[in-house]
């Protein structure tokens, strides 16, 4: 395709004996705001610190914008915007200083430069506090001041590491729509270890855990990986034990797993894991029938993208 | 080579909204005046003999307190990974600092031109010696900065940049005291070495190419090591 912006082969850091991010490969589209998801220590940011041109890869190649990552380093940090962790800044100036000192750093001289940053911390809502000392600001408008930044000479890609990471939740809304708005003319990758986040703003998402790359596709698409649907079944016993309820329960076809989540004055809840191939409510409900449970509740829950996180992510994290 | 100056003229900035610049300042003043005017007053003789003497002693310690953050700090606090990620070269970053260094350790060493012109009102000073021994004073100090800022990039730690620049310099100007004492074969290359040594003869009035070749060698050594200390981030 002709519009791809980021093109990632084979990726591999390793840092001393650790495999930080291993053989990943992904392509990143124009108008694309792409989810890079993983647990913490997964290897999101060692990725985009080597597409920022922090660090170079140990193997394997990275072109943004056309231009490789190691070779015309000078290129594409031109049409990279990047927001690292933590948003790291210069406490003791002025968000007007420190933007100013950003878009020199970028070149832009003269009338340009104010004018740029009027419009930019008009639109992230840095007006109110042009004058005041970085050091001074709430973690909320910090955030607001490294994406100003980042957006500062105008570039083609944004690549935001945990964006939100640490803002209450008023906060992480105000970002989460900056970040859509910027996304509609821009290619976007951000990072998150926090589902909700990415699943609110991305069009597609990537998942990585122990440095490989372990999913990737929309939202719906990896919902429809998932290969288990869950089932909530509420019963009352008349007085039996909920273990001889998950008895019975585990002998119905198709059950994998049975757990009991809560229980109130003889209603019992179950969750219960089941194969997604066929619609079990019939014979649970039957099940209860049978075994004369007076049925509660019985519902079949649409496979979640935390599912698909979880166990797409699970038994990697040791490694990582 | 703008970007450069761009990070110098942030640096400098920095230095004076911080109480760094001050302090370093009043700090070299006390020492400087002292060794002016006791000159003047205990001996009844205007000359800044004193003063060309014992600055190389001084600068090794109050360099490295200009020089320490150059570097460190932003590899501590992870501004680094932002200013590294904006278009400009590695070593454009390092000339950024060593130039901020070298500003400030001009304003300092400029201070103490009132104390040379005020002498000179008192008593006669030979102003050939004084005009070499400032410019030695600059390239001495130049050289000095550049060991600060190689120093200042090889740890995130402020303290740990402070000590070893204090270290490296202070090598650099006891080589000089101490080659008298040393055998035969190590002193010519003791001598050498010696921060104080080179600067002897352009304190006395005498610009030679060998003592400004020296501290602008010093200079560029010091400040490769240090863009090669930031470029070993990309290290495969």
């Amino acid at each position: 395709m002709a519009d791809v912006m980021i093109k990632v082969e084979s990726l591999t850091k390793e840092y001393g004996l650790t495999r930080a991010v291993d053989s990943v490969s992904f392509n990143v589209h124009k108008g694309e705001v792409l989810g890079f998801l993983g647990p913490n220590g997964a290897g999101k940011s060692t990725t985009m610190k080597i597409l920022t041109c922090f660090l170079a890869p140990t193997a394997g190649s990275a072109k943004v914008a056309g231009y490789d990552v190691f070779d015309q380093s000078l290129e594409v940090r031109r049409h990279v915007g990047y927001l690292p962790e933590d948003t790291p800044l210069y406490k003791d100036m002025t968000v007007l200083e420190h933007l100013e000192f950003a878009a020199h750093m970028h070149g832009m001289r003269g009338d340009r430069v104010l004018g740029r940053i009027k419009e930019i911390g008009g639109r992230c809502g840095l007006a109110n506090v042009a004058g005041k000392l970085i050091g001074e600001l709430s973690k909320g408008y910090r955030q607001r001041v490294g994406l100003a930044q980042a957006m500062l000479h105008d570039p083609d890609i944004l690549i935001l590491d945990e964006p939100t990471s640490g803002l209450d939740p008023n906060q992480i809304a105000e970002i989460r729509d900056l970040i859509k708005e910027v996304g509609k003319e821009r290619t976007v990758i951000l990072s998150s270890h926090i589902l909700p986040e990415v699943q609110s703003t991305c069009s597609r998402m990537l998942i990585i855990s122990g440095g490989k790359l372990v999913a990737d596709g929309t939202p719906d698409e990896l919902r429809a990986r998932e290969k288990s649907t869950r089932y909530r079944l509420v019963v009352e016993a008349n007085g039996a034990p909920p273990d001889a309820i998950k008895d019975k329960v585990r002998t119905v076809a198709g059950v994998v797993q049975c757990a009991k989540v809560a229980g109130e004055d003889g209603a019992h809840t179950f969750d219960i894991d089941a194969e997604a191939k066929n619609d079990l409510r019939k014979l649970l409900f039957r099940a209860a029938v049978d075994n004369k449970w007076t049925l509660l509740e019985l519902t079949r829950q649409a496979a979640s993208l935390e599912d698909v996180f979880r166990n797409l992510t699970t038994g990697e994290e040791s490694r990582s | 080579m703008s970007a450069a100056t761009t990070v110098a003229k942030r640096e400098i900035k920095t230095y004076f909204n911080s109480p760094v610049a001050y302090i370093v300042v009043t700090v070299f003043m006390l020492i400087a005046g002292y060794l002016y005017w006791s000159q003047l007053f205990l001996e009844k003789q205007a000359e800044l003999r004193y003063y060309f003497t014992l600055t190389p002693l001084i600068f090794t310690f109050i360099i490295p307190a200009i020089t320490m953050r150059l570097i460190a700090e932003e590899k501590g606090s992870g501004t680094l990974e932002m200013l590294i990620t904006m278009p400009v070269r590695d070593w454009e970053v390092v000339l950024g600092k060593f130039l901020a260094g070298l500003t400030m350790l001009a304003a300092v060493i400029g201070m103490t031109v009132f104390y040379a012109v005020t002498l000179s009102l008192l008593g006669p000073v030979d102003k050939g010696p004084a005009a070499t021994g400032y410019l030695g004073l600059l390239l001495m100090g130049g050289a000095y900065i550049a060991i600060g800022v190689m120093a200042s990039s090889l740890t995130r730690n402020q303290i740990v940049a402070f000590i070893l620049a204090f270290a490296i310099s202070f090598a650099l100007f006891i080589f000089g005291q101490v080659n008298q004492y040393a055998p035969d074969w190590i002193a010519p290359v003791l001598a050498f070495l010696s921060m104080g040594n080179h600067f002897e003869s352009l304190s006395r009035g005498v610009i030679d190419s060998r003592d400004v070749i020296y501290y602008v060698s010093v200079m560029v050594v010091s400040l490769v090591i240090a863009t090669v200390s930031l470029e070993s981030r990309k290290w495969k």
